[in-house]
């Protein structure tokens, strides 16, 4: 009987085998990189109206983040400050500077900069911000170091699972409510310094006075100590805590 | 053994002698040949398109083509176009998921469980009744997916890692479900697809033309009937029935764990698992014949391989768990009505048997329980049409069955305030009907192109294929007398 295959067909399993493997390789490569949705995407820069850095103001000069974002520990939604927050120092400082034109027009005017919004949350997430900043959840945990950004860009995936990772470890988030705003801030190492900074002794943190922790388990103790003090129970299976 | 004698005959040749009504009915009528077997088998495929072919696939297509059309009515509309609403949160949905898995059953029973039994007269049926059963979980698997409302998330059913940090919960018997039921398919899908390898290869051989050379040859693999692809097949064609038993006891008794490990009086029983089971199989196997006998109908030489006898056994089979179930039936009524107490269970069984959907009830008894038993009698066994007519009411009755589980225990359950009725949509009346049309019609597809019948291994079971086989007198024992000459 003559074959009824040609002499090729032999390589085809083979080519088979490999042409699944490239296709299952690209294919979720590409989805993840084209389909993902854009509020997860780390290092989003727009440009600004303003150049603002936050690197001069939060980080050299120091101003707290509460000066502009006033409400942010008493609102849902943290403010973006008015031209007048700004002119508060621009009336006296670099008051000539070309590339504060639209602040003092805007000011003048009384119509807002047009800044380009970044960190997103989809519309069917309800994110409160008072509620984390009050409980001891610093900016950082969202934001990253704003206080290195000459312009600010995306530092964080806003992927629910970046939310529930936090949700359901709420103790690598906390720290002391004077320290939410301080991006830089670790908690000390040193036993001793730990156990005075949370007001009590090595002993009943069950730490030998005279240890040295790691940053992360140093977190981990403070954090837990803060859950316990401060009732954190972050919704982390109830679907209806975040989407109301 | 203890039913032959040794006579001697008077001509003096010494004969094994079986009293005729101890002897083996034989597989295959009529003795037929091997090439017989070959042409009789292929010949379905390879012959012109009869005109019943065509008929029965104008009348049951136009009637498969309402499954992709309402489910996209459906989801284009949302879930709520079916009648489900508080309190019959299940419905239709889950009693035709049910129905559909547990039809499954005799596909795998018959080609797993009865091959590694040696009951030989599985080889003739296996193959079709694997084929309706891949059809039929393809036809449950749509009720879960379409559901839940929102198909296109259906993938949340899997454990597959995503930015959302869900992950599925192992608690939930509907999550084992799933993978029951996907294992199922999966195992049933290789099973059926290894046993077809050497049909396969016999279909790529004898075809004519180049399209058909192809088609067979690909997914024949390439197989020769080699000693080596021999043993080779025998050992994988083993494991599989292997994995496949146990599939045949566990799929059932998981998605009765739907109900079963919920508190909800008349779900809440022990008895589920088994019971379940045994009413897959019966309902299974009704399916089975209610394919098998039009189809012996129509294509008369496939008549002498699946013989009176098969139906027979099968019939024995519908008669054996048909009464399982009607043990368990009676089993619950006696647990909830007089030896638990509990005053809830007591008046589930008393709603299910005497309230809104009684009737519903008094259908499941009369077609599961007391129509079998008419099999009793080898003479209604041996009559097709009463055969086919008790099958059509075991498929009606066990889909009573499923309902009356899922119907009358949702519509009164605690609290009297939140009772309710439930009338099917047109929709999901629809889809029911037309998931019918696509089973049919997926069977339909597969009688044309594949070997129905398990063509080597009907030859296997025949006389001729015992190695010590030879035809009666042909010398080959000697007559006494001349070897003493000799």
């Amino acid at each position: 009987m003559p074959q009824i295959f040609p002499r090729g067909a032999n390589l085809v399993p083979l080519k088979i085998v490999l042409v699944l493997a490239v296709l299952g390789s690209a294919v979720p490569a590409a989805m993840w990189y084209y389909w993902t949705p854009k509020y997860t995407k780390i290092g989003y820069q727009p440009a600004q109206p303003v150049p603002f850095s936050h690197k001069i103001h939060a980080g050299q000069l120091g101003i707290d983040c509460r000066y502009c974002h006033s409400f942010v520990d008493s609102a849902a939604h943290s403010n973006i400050p008015t031209a007048q927050v700004c002119m508060n120092c621009h009336s006296q400082v670099q008051r000539d500077n070309p590339k504060l034109e639209p602040v003092r027009r805007a000011f003048a005017t009384g119509e807002a900069i047009q800044w380009v919004q970044i960190h997103k949350t989809p519309d069917h997430a309800y994110f409160n911000h008072a509620v984390h900043i009050n409980r001891g959840v610093s900016c950082v945990s969202c934001h990253g170091r704003v206080d290195q950004m000459d312009e600010v860009y995306q530092a964080e995936s806003f992927a629910m699972k970046f939310c529930l990772d936090c949700h359901r470890a709420p103790e690598n988030g906390l720290r002391p409510l004077d320290k939410v705003t301080d991006l830089g801030w670790t908690p000390p190492t040193k036993s001793s310094e730990l156990a005075a900074l949370l007001g009590t002794t090595p002993e009943k943190l069950k730490l030998k006075p005279d240890a040295t922790l790691s940053p992360a388990n140093a977190q981990k103790i403070m954090g837990n100590h803060f859950k316990d003090l401060r009732g954190v129970h972050p919704p982390d299976s109830n679907c209806a805590g975040c989407h109301r | 053994m203890a039913s032959e004698t040794i006579i001697q005959s008077e001509d003096g040749v010494v004969r094994l002698h079986t009293p005729p009504e101890l002897a083996k009915i034989p597989l295959v009528n009529h003795d037929r040949s091997f090439h017989w077997i070959t042409e009789n088998v292929s010949s379905i495929c390879e012959e012109k398109t009869r005109k019943w072919w065509w008929l029965a696939f104008l009348f049951f297509c136009p009637i498969a083509l309402l499954v992709p059309t309402l489910l996209s009515y459906q989801v284009a509309n949302g879930v709520g176009v079916w009648g489900e609403n508080a309190p019959f949160g299940w419905a239709w949905d889950i009693t035709n998921f049910v129905f559909w898995i547990g039809i499954g059953h005799a596909g795998t029973l018959i080609s797993a469980i009865l091959f590694l039994t040696r009951q030989k007269w599985r080889t003739s049926i296996n193959r079709s009744a694997e084929a309706m059963t891949l059809f039929a979980v393809m036809c449950a698997a749509l009720y879960p997916g379409f559901h839940v409302g929102r198909f296109w998330k259906a993938w949340y059913l899997f454990p597959i890692p995503n930015w959302n940090g869900l992950w599925q919960n192992y608690r939930s018997p509907l999550l084992w479900d799933v993978f029951a039921v996907s294992t199922y398919f999966t195992v049933s899908v290789l099973f059926w697809y290894v046993g077809l390898i050497p049909d396969l290869a016999m279909m790529r051989d004898r075809a004519k033309s180049k399209i058909k050379q192809w088609a067979y040859g690909i997914f024949a693999l390439g197989w020769r009937g080699g000693n080596r692809h021999w043993q080779h097949y025998e050992m994988a064609y083993l494991i599989l029935a292997g994995l496949s038993t146990p599939l045949v006891l566990s799929v059932h008794s998981i998605v009765s764990f739907d109900f079963a490990t919920s508190i909800v009086p008349g779900w809440h029983t022990t008895i589920f698992p088994p019971y379940f089971v045994a009413g897959a199989i019966f309902g299974g196997f009704a399916m089975v014949l209610t394919l098998m006998l039009p189809a012996r109908l129509i294509y008369p030489q496939i008549d002498d391989m699946m013989t009176r006898n098969h139906v027979d056994k099968m019939a024995k089979i519908i008669l054996l768990t048909g009464s399982i179930v009607g043990y368990a039936y009676l089993m619950e009524l006696f647990v909830a009505l007089v030896y638990a107490g509990n005053f809830y269970e007591y008046n589930a069984f008393y709603n299910r048997t005497t309230g809104w959907y009684s009737w519903h009830y008094i259908a499941m008894m009369t077609c599961n329980v007391v129509a079998p038993q008419i099999f009793w009698s080898k003479k209604m066994r041996h009559n097709y049409i009463v055969v086919f007519g008790i099958c059509q009411l075991v498929n009606a009755g066990m889909w009573y069955e499923r309902f009356v589980i899922i119907g009358t225990t949702l519509g009164q359950d605690f609290l009297p305030s939140s009772w309710g009725h439930y009338t099917p949509s047109w929709v999901e009346v629809l889809t029911f009907v037309g998931t019918f049309g696509f089973f049919v019609t997926a069977f339909l597809f597969f009688m044309r192109f594949l070997p129905m019948i398990c063509a080597f291994e009907v030859k296997a079971v025949k006389p001729e294929a015992d190695p010590h086989f030879h035809p009666q007198d042909d010398g080959h024992h000697a007559k006494p007398a001349e070897a003493a000459i000799h």
